[in-house]
């Protein structure tokens, strides 16, 4: 009995594990893991990965910027290390990404929960609302937002909000539509339960199914988003590293130096697709369970 | 229609012919990441033409597994790794895709359980059924079109040219089986693999339909493989049946043999899940099989049911593998069993006629009374509609339920009873009317406005085991939850009192950390009940708890609610389809027709003439598993008028068999009320009641 009491405990506390098991049987879900895990592993060793400072200047690359030994990646324009500058790059789009991400989930699954469980006036407006949001072109959204609030590592994140919550209120008001209709919802009314713990503690945990491999996904948009508005110029303001900024800096040297933008631009595709990969991975796990 | 001596007379003549069908020591594997399962490891047997054999046994026990695999249609994991399956006389294994096409749907057709997922959603019926002669006879279209309706018609559906222009969904899901049922014998297929074809429909319904493939099985000489788990459906269609346990066929043989004296113990266990006709939960209690089918993925040396058996012997049962004995003396009866000559001989339970059940003890105390309740649903209005027309649910329900009995409330779908469940809980409130529980009056309000004492007195068991527990948290969670919302104590307290509960629905310990995906559907329905039992309540409502079981299961969860309600003196709703589960376990019941009670008494007056002409119906439509015990059907011809339309007459006009008039249409039926408290909502007198159900009787 007691053998059986600890053995459950030791499998209950497996759990992830074993869910990380189950992960590595999915070939595509391990290949999308290690490009993930790589470019974490980067930014967060970044100081001692690097070679050079990103922002230093080093004039007498400009004569020959291709990659040698000194520079492995080559130079940039103005003479900057590019390889020390996807480094440190990587740092901020692994800290804006999965935090903006993060912050649309939260808008989205409040207002999606809500509109779900209330139906009636709160889901129309609430879905009015994100209906208008979503019936703007991501980019023209993101323009106008960064345009009016100027370009910060906040204000991207909020522009993240306001692009992605609203294809996440969907997908909860989906699922919460669905599951309020469930016995498990009834019971929980019949014995009283508040409206805000059905809604956080009863629904919530069943849309994660989706939700995880969703997020997976959407961290690859941003991903691509941030390079984009690098690309325009509304990311982060320079000197600071980014990798949509350093293809934007150096795509007008495209047909001499194509080095400059390349590399920048398999970083940002390098990394989309292991998010990408991760999610494919994740969903084969989620249909087998 | 065809009696049961013809029924016979074709089995014995079609003996010797050649099979249509014959599965030779067949395996089938599935092979998956954990490895190759067989689910069945070695299966024979054959079907001669026109030949009906029914697959009976648990979920799980590899019957619709069999089916595909007949029909090759097991999918990318699925494999036949042994053995042939000889459609006549030919081997399906080295059959081309091109061929088997050629026999799928001309010479070998299949009905599902869900009839919806055979038809196409957006084709016309009539569309769908051309295409069947049009593809396989290679005939015209006028040519199939008149086969089609020819087919409707066959089936018994009104108006067959109107038909073929509706969509699925503008029919009822009777219809749909019947148009999924045309369709496959249109092409008139030598074999018809149906799959538990009756699974989601009402009982008169069911009733009709397991009537007409019966007719024309013989019509048109169709050898059918039925599966169901329900043992009175297959006694109604089948002359054979084979009793599958574990993918293995354990007992085979002419039906009435087989159920009359069961031999395998499998078999006897699950006859004696089931309660029979006659019987309630004074007279016996109901003997569920232990235990649940293993996982395949170890199978055992020996008996697959040796975990199971009460009759099992370690060292002759699990030892050597057990062969296929044939009974002595009964022709093609066989069954898999070692211990087959020294086990006693098996008696059913019967009711000793005239032996007076005990009798109900008024218990005097009212928990629950229901006084002129009316439901009716206003939807609101739309721009498009601004006056949606309004839905009666409940119409003038009188009922009451007293201390520690049982009110069964019966019907078919759509009959209000879910309604009348809800209005119940305060999920939704009652338009006109009163509810009284206890000593308040609930019926206007709602569970969010109920207090601490009124929740509390009031809970539910729910019909699925799938649903009823949230899947993010795990058993102990929602038992102390529960236990913690209704009854207002410590989180500690709630540890020691979950256990508790959980021992009284018999569940180890252990399950406290389990998640309901870990979890069979019984063992679902215990930790639901559990659940329900956390405040002690005085009304317990349980709508359809076992019909989403298996028949071994159910019994034990029928036992559990009958014991439950003595040790704690709880009132029970319990509200269900099945009348003999019923019959056993109700001490009131109320039949409900279109959002009204059209019988109500003692569980002895309504299942003894005099019956409302829909009681009637009802009683002789459901499948009964005792040989010689089969009645005759009264078949109810269309379906349940809408509830949006006002009847002025009799709900039950538009589809009695009894109807004596004009009278029924148009003004609604008197109420008959005996001095003993029965009543029936009929124009037709009691005392004439009586006689024409005994004159139906005999």
């Amino acid at each position: 009995m007691a053998q059986a009491e600890q053995a459950l405990k030791v499998k209950s506390s497996g759990r992830f594990w074993r869910r990380l098991k189950l992960l590595t049987e999915s070939p595509i879900g391990v290949a999308g893991a290690m490009l993930v895990l790589f470019w974490v592993f980067v930014a967060i060793f970044a100081p001692w990965l690097a070679p050079y400072d990103p922002n230093a200047n080093n004039y007498e690359a400009l004569a020959d910027p291709l990659p040698n030994d000194m520079f492995l990646l080559g130079t940039d324009n103005q003479g900057r290390d590019i390889l020390s500058r996807i480094i440190w790059g990587s740092r901020t789009v692994l800290i804006v990404a999965p935090v903006a991400t993060f912050c649309a989930y939260v808008v989205g699954c409040i207002l999606g929960l809500l509109s779900g469980y209330y139906r009636g006036w709160v889901d129309s407006v609430i879905s009015r609302l994100a209906d208008i949001l979503l019936s703007f072109p991501a980019i023209v959204l993101y323009i106008l937002i960064i345009m009016r609030l100027g370009p910060s590592a906040i204000n991207v994140i909020v522009a993240v909000i306001f692009v992605a919550s609203p294809q996440i209120i969907r997908i909860v008001r989906g699922i919460t539509l669905e599951q309020r209709e469930l016995d498990y919802v009834t019971a929980a009314k019949m014995r009283g339960e508040s409206a805000i713990y059905i809604m956080l503690v009863e629904i919530l945990p069943n849309t994660r199914g989706p939700l995880i491999v969703d997020s997976c996904l959407r961290m690859g948009y941003t991903t691509i988003q941030i390079g984009v508005l690098g690309f325009l110029g509304l990311g982060l303001p320079p000197p600071d590293p980014d990798w949509g900024g350093m293809v934007q800096e150096t795509y007008s040297m495209m047909s001499t130096w194509p080095h400059m933008s390349l590399y920048p631009a398999i970083a940002i595709s390098s990394l989309v697709v292991g998010f990408s990969l991760l999610a494919d991975g994740l969903r084969e796990i989620s249909l087998r369970d | 229609m065809s009696s049961p001596a013809t029924l016979r007379k074709t089995a014995a003549v079609t003996v010797a012919a050649k099979p249509i069908l014959e599965l030779r020591d067949v395996k089938i594997s599935y092979i998956t990441r954990a490895g190759r399962i067989d689910v069945v490891p070695a299966l024979s047997f054959s079907l001669a033409k026109g030949e009906a054999l029914g697959l009976v046994g648990e979920s799980g026990c590899g019957k619709s597994t069999v089916a595909y695999a007949i029909m090759k249609y097991l999918g990318g994991a699925g494999r036949i790794t042994n053995g042939q399956i000889l459609f006549n006389g030919q081997d399906m294994a080295s059959m081309s895709e091109d061929q088997l096409r050629q026999i799928r749907g001309s010479k070998l057709a299949m009905v599902y359980q869900d009839p919806m997922s055979s038809l196409n959603p957006t084709m016309r019926i009539g569309r769908q059924l051309e295409e069947v002669p049009m593809l396989h006879m290679k005939v015209g279209r006028e040519e199939a079109r008149q086969r089609a309706i020819r087919f409707l018609g066959e089936v018994n559906l009104p108006d067959p040219e109107l038909i073929m222009e509706r969509y699925p969904h503008q029919l009822s899901g009777g219809q749909q089986q019947r148009v999924v049922i045309a369709m496959a014998l249109m092409a008139e297929p030598d074999l018809l693999v149906m799959d538990e074809p009756t699974t989601g429909l009402d009982v008169t319904v069911e009733a009709a339909v397991l009537d007409l493939v019966a007719q024309l099985r013989h019509k048109h000489d169709t050898a059918i493989i039925f599966i169901s788990h329900n043992l009175g459906t297959v006694l109604r269609v089948c002359d054979r049946v084979g009793v599958m346990y574990f993918g293995e066929l354990v007992e085979e043989g002419p039906i009435k043999e087989v159920f009359a004296n069961p031999r395998h113990p499998y078999t006897r266990g699950l006859l004696d899940s089931i309660p029979t006709m006659g019987a309630d939960k004074h007279s016996r209690r109901l003997s569920p099989i232990a235990g649940q089918v293993p996982s395949a993925l170890a199978r055992p040396v020996g008996c697959g049911f040796a975990s199971r058996c009460s009759f099992c012997e370690p060292a002759t049962c699990t030892t050597v593998p057990i062969p296929t004995i044939a009974i002595p003396g009964e022709a093609r009866h066989q069954a898999k069993c070692v211990r087959l000559s020294e086990l006693p001989p098996h008696r059913r339970f019967q009711v000793v006629p005239g032996e007076a059940t005990a009798e109900i003890a008024k218990s005097g105390e009212t928990v629950l009374g229901i006084d002129h309740l009316y439901k009716i649903y206003r939807p609101s209005g739309t721009i498009f509609d601004s006056k949606p027309a309004e839905v009666r649910a409940l119409t003038d329900i009188e009922l009451s339920a007293e201390r520690g009995r049982t009110l069964a409330i019966v019907g078919e779908s759509g009959c209000g009873k879910s309604s009348l469940a809800k209005v119940l809980t305060g999920i939704e409130v009652a338009t006109q009317g009163k509810v009284k529980l206890i000593d308040w009056e609930i019926g206007h309000v709602p569970v969010e406005k109920r207090n601490q004492a009124q929740k509390k007195s009031i809970q539910m068991v729910f019909q699925n085991p799938d649903s009823t527990l949230n899947p993010s948290h795990t058993v102990g969670f929602a038992i102390r939850r529960a236990l913690q919302r209704l009854r207002g104590i410590s989180a500690s307290q709630a540890k020691t009192q979950a256990a508790e509960l959980l021992r009284l629905v018999n569940l180890p310990m252990e399950f406290v950390n389990r998640r309901p995906r870990q979890l069979s559907g019984g063992q679902k329905q215990r930790v639901a009940i559990a659940r329900a039992l956390a405040g002690d309540p005085a009304l317990i409502i349980a709508d359809e708890p076992v019909s989403a079981l298996d028949v071994s299961v159910q019994a034990a969860i029928i036992n559990l609610l009958i014991d439950l309600q003595d040790k704690r003196d709880a009132t029970l709703v319990f509200i269900s389809h099945d009348l003999s589960v019923v019959r056993f376990l109700a001490d009131h019941v109320a039949v409900m027709y279109l959002g009204r009670v059209v019988e109500y008494g003692t569980v002895e007056q309504v299942y003894a003439p005099p019956y409302h002409p829909y009681t009637e119906a009802l009683l002789s439509a459901a499948p009964v598993a005792e040989v010689g015990k089969e009645r005759e059907r009264i078949i109810l011809e269309g379906t349940i008028p809408s509830a949006t339309k006002q009847i002025p007459g009799c709900p039950f006009a538009s589809r009695c068999p009894r109807k004596i008039g004009s009278i029924c249409d148009d003004q609604p039926p008197p109420e008959h009320v005996t001095q003993q408290g029965h009543r029936i909502a009929c124009h037709i007198p009691l005392g004439d009641l009586a006689k024409l159900n005994t004159r139906a009787a005999e």
